[in-house]
């Protein structure tokens, strides 16, 4: 794979290594605020280790899987070497150090503040550096990825840019332009107190930006995934994808609708006017038609090879497709949990059916149908479909990579779907205990209980998928064919112009961000009277 | 520029405009319909208004003057504990000559600075009131408030050796369903709020008759109400049960 081989598997290396351990956490999290566990005598303890979590989870294990399979698309895509490898490593080491600082300013408990942050709340300057560490590492890989499309523009004037990586360079730039908002928040808001140059927090100018940033995210986790819906099941089932042109037009629909969308995670704060939100409502919405689109493409990609093996009828033909393949099964498990994650969603991002279920459970429930669920089984797929690539040697039983996929897929439906119903009955989230034996309580504990059991399962997947990987290396060498993704049913040589840069869809990104964002943060830095004293967490300044 | 981008920006433009007239025109018509129309559309923008203009005071009654930073104290110096620890020689009679009370007064003996300053502070301004404090309180100057506290929190605390037994239920979990947060995770045990006392070590009677003050509103000198919340939600029992925790009489 180029220069870019070992780089990939240090990358997946550590994303996954990381991805272990944090999973741990999430199912101790899970047991001790169920009925099966006494209350922790200690519940700083369990914030320590959601933080923890949630850094991990949210913004390391998916950064370096984009990362890594960024580079690994440039090079195979583009067929030619990484320009700027030694940069990539740089920032791959700035990911692991300030991963490293931030898990050990958790882990001594003086940043039990979750990967949320949560202003005024502020702990250690050390743990938002380390943050910020991850962050920039990341924006240097975005400007990789850039510096390598443009190097191929150079040499390849007015050819179209290989989908694969017109996909992967969208997703940086959603990424980018993303990471500001969390960057600014630490930068202006939270550092200059963490640092003890002030001492209060203007909580909601944080919390606006912060939403700039997390909502977003989500679809910068999607990316991967989406990419590999797109360029890795369509080759490996033996089929192309339905349309390039489709492909193109979500990912650029993503990169403008993503970002400004973000204050719907604010529908019950104050500060923000009701028509701003009522504007996030409507552009949320517009996410759903990248996300149809998708659905439409790889369905019809799928349903191409089942008629050519032979499948026929209205819906018959998804009985011919070829379910030993493990690509095939993990995106079938990714598309279910993505249906009723998506179902979830549409309750979650409308204005007045948020206010049931807003700070419940069930929005615990549905990220975790999202991210873990739609989106890392995907990660699993494309290890999986890398790792001959990657490590020159195959993967051992595949009945056994099935076995991984569907206890993850089951895993997470157990965890989640209690869990939805958990909030659906009001139980409010970001507790370290619960009064079972309260009668207004009692009847959600079977819904905690099941999702330890759910969490449990997935624990056990997730360790299969590091033996799986770790095994495969004492395993003897092959040569495996050079990696390719999926081709273009009518691989045609031209794109519509706009399809093949960035510059309309990034100028939108902009123009959206400015209408949506611009008022809300110029009224909250205006007003001097917002701020309110820190509140220092582990134990007081 | 090419049709689909140009067909693009058009598209988001009309968004823009659809969602805009949603949200800044028909809805704060219907919301905000006792409102001319500038003032339901500042409404939708989220543009602050006076609360006062409804009639409403945002604020019953102050709980207290003291605002509460982490600057509010500079560091105390060996001359600040000097002075005092002369000034503090009226206080023995109650608080003890080591800052440990005979009398079910508190024990001051190595408590945050901080927490001494701001109750001084409101019995001097009346937030707080108790017939022997208000009188002392009342000659104090900011100064004397400050050094006093510093000579205080120099102290060696009452020993904790004095806790017996497994803290209570309401101490060590507080009762989720009654927002009750476990004592600990201001007052030291798990975490420390600012101007949260040290309990350990306090006597029995005294902590009781505060809790049940607070309970009652008798005293309200806590900002935002945090512990009139608390201890209202607290039953005799547990109040009891906590007064005895603190002080080592479990």
């Amino acid at each position: 794979m180029y220069n870019v081989r070992r780089l990939v598997l240090a990358h997946f290396g550590f994303a996954f290594g990381a991805f272990a351990l944090a999973l741990l956490l999430g199912e101790w999290q899970m047991i001790v605020r169920s009925p099966l566990h006494a209350w922790l005598d200690n519940p700083e303890h369990y914030y320590r280790s959601v933080t923890a979590h949630g850094t991990v989870m949210g913004y390391v294990f998916p950064t370096l899987i984009a990362m890594g399979f960024g580079y690994a698309i440039s090079v195979t895509t583009l067929q030619r070497d990484l320009v700027g490898l030694r940069t990539a490593w740089i920032a791959f080491w700035m990911v692991v150090v300030g991963t490293v600082v931030a898990a050990l300013i958790v882990a001594s408990g003086h940043a039990s503040v979750l990967y949320s942050f949560y202003p005024p709340l502020v702990g250690n300057a050390l743990y938002y550096i380390g943050v910020a560490l991850i962050v920039v590492g990341s924006w240097v890989w975005v400007a990789l990825l850039t510096i390598n499309l443009a190097a191929w523009r150079k040499v390849n004037p007015g050819k179209k840019v290989p989908f694969t990586m017109y996909a992967n360079v969208a997703g940086s730039y959603l990424w980018g332009w993303t990471a500001v908002g969390v960057v600014a928040e630490i930068l202006f808001q939270i550092l200059p107190v963490a640092l003890g140059f002030k001492t209060t927090v203007d909580a909601g100018l944080a919390r606006v930006l912060f939403s700039w940033t997390l909502h977003a995210i989500v679809y910068f986790w999607l990316i991967p995934a989406y990419i590999a819906y797109y360029t890795i099941l369509p080759r490996a089932i033996g089929s192309r994808l339905y349309s390039d042109t489709m492909g193109r037009l979500a990912f650029v629909l993503f990169l403008v609708f993503a970002m400004p969308i973000g204050i719907h995670h604010l529908y019950d704060d104050p500060m923000v006017g009701s028509g701003i939100k009522v504007m996030h409502g409507v552009f949320t919405a517009m996410v759903t038609v990248p996300t149809l689109l998708t659905i439409f493409t790889i369905t019809s990609s799928a349903e191409l090879a089942a008629r050519q093996r032979g499948g026929h009828g209205l819906l018959g033909w998804v009985k011919a497709l070829p379910w030993e393949n493990p690509v095939m099964l993990g995106v079938a498990f990714s598309f279910v949990m993505l249906g009723f994650g998506g179902a979830g969603g549409l309750i979650n991002m409308t204005y007045q059916t948020d206010s049931t279920i807003h700070n419940t459970q069930w929005i615990t429930g549905h990220f975790h149908l999202i991210f873990p669920g739609a989106i890392v089984i995907m990660y699993f797929v494309i290890a999986y479909d890398l790792w001959p690539a990657l490590t020159g040697r195959a993967l051992g039983s595949l009945a056994l990579v099935r076995t991984q996929l569907w206890l993850w897929f089951v895993g997470m439906m157990i965890l989640t779907i209690p869990w939805h119903i958990a909030g659906l009955y009001g139980m409010p989230r970001r507790m370290a205990y619960y009064d079972y034996t309260n009668p207004a309580l009692a009847p959600d504990a079977w819904t905690v209980i099941a999702s330890v059991v759910g969490g449990g399962l997935a624990v056990i997947s997730g360790l299969l998928l590091v033996y799986i990987l770790l095994s495969s290396l004492r395993r003897e060498r092959v040569a495996p064919p050079a990696y390719r993704f999926s081709e273009a049913l009518n691989e045609s040589p031209v794109v519509p112009r706009a399809l093949n840069g960035f510059a309309v869809w990034l100028g939108l990104m902009l123009a959206l961000t400015l209408v949506n964002y611009g008022f809300p943060i110029w009224e909250l830095r205006k007003i001097p009277t917002t701020s309110v004293p820190a509140v220092y967490v582990g134990g007081g300044q | 520029m090419n049709k689909l981008g140009l067909w693009a920006i058009l598209a988001v433009a009309a968004m823009v405009l659809v969602g805009g007239v949603i949200g800044f025109v028909w809805l704060p018509r219907v919301v905000y319909s006792d409102q001319g129309f500038f003032a339901a559309w500042c409404s939708a923008l989220g543009v602050p208004r006076s609360w006062a203009a409804y009639g409403a005071s945002p604020v019953a009654r102050i709980s207290s003057d003291v605002v509460l930073t982490h600057e509010l104290l500079e560091p105390s110096t060996p001359a600040d504990v000097g002075h005092g620890a002369t000034l503090a020689l009226r206080c023995t009679m109650c608080h003890g000559p080591t800052g440990i009370s005979f009398a079910d007064s508190p024990n001051l003996a190595g408590q945050y600075a901080v927490v001494i300053y701001k109750q001084l502070r409101d019995y001097k301004s009346g937030m707080r009131t108790n017939a022997v404090m208000s009188a002392m309180a009342r000659s104090l100057s900011d100064t004397d408030m400050r050094q006093v506290a510093a000579y205080y929190a120099s102290l060696p605390r009452p020993a904790a050796f004095r806790l017996t037994g497994a803290a209570p239920a309401v101490v060590k979990y507080g009762a989720p369903m009654r927002n009750i947060a476990p004592c600990g995770s201001c007052h030291g045990a798990i975490d420390h709020t600012l101007a949260s006392p040290w309990l350990k070590g306090e006597p029995r009677a005294y902590i009781r008759a505060e809790l049940t003050a607070f309970a009652s509103e008798e005293r309200h000198n806590d900002i935002d109400a945090q512990m009139r919340a608390i201890a209202h939600g607290m039953t005799p029992d547990e109040i009891d049960q906590a007064a005895a925790y603190f002080a080592g009489e479990h």
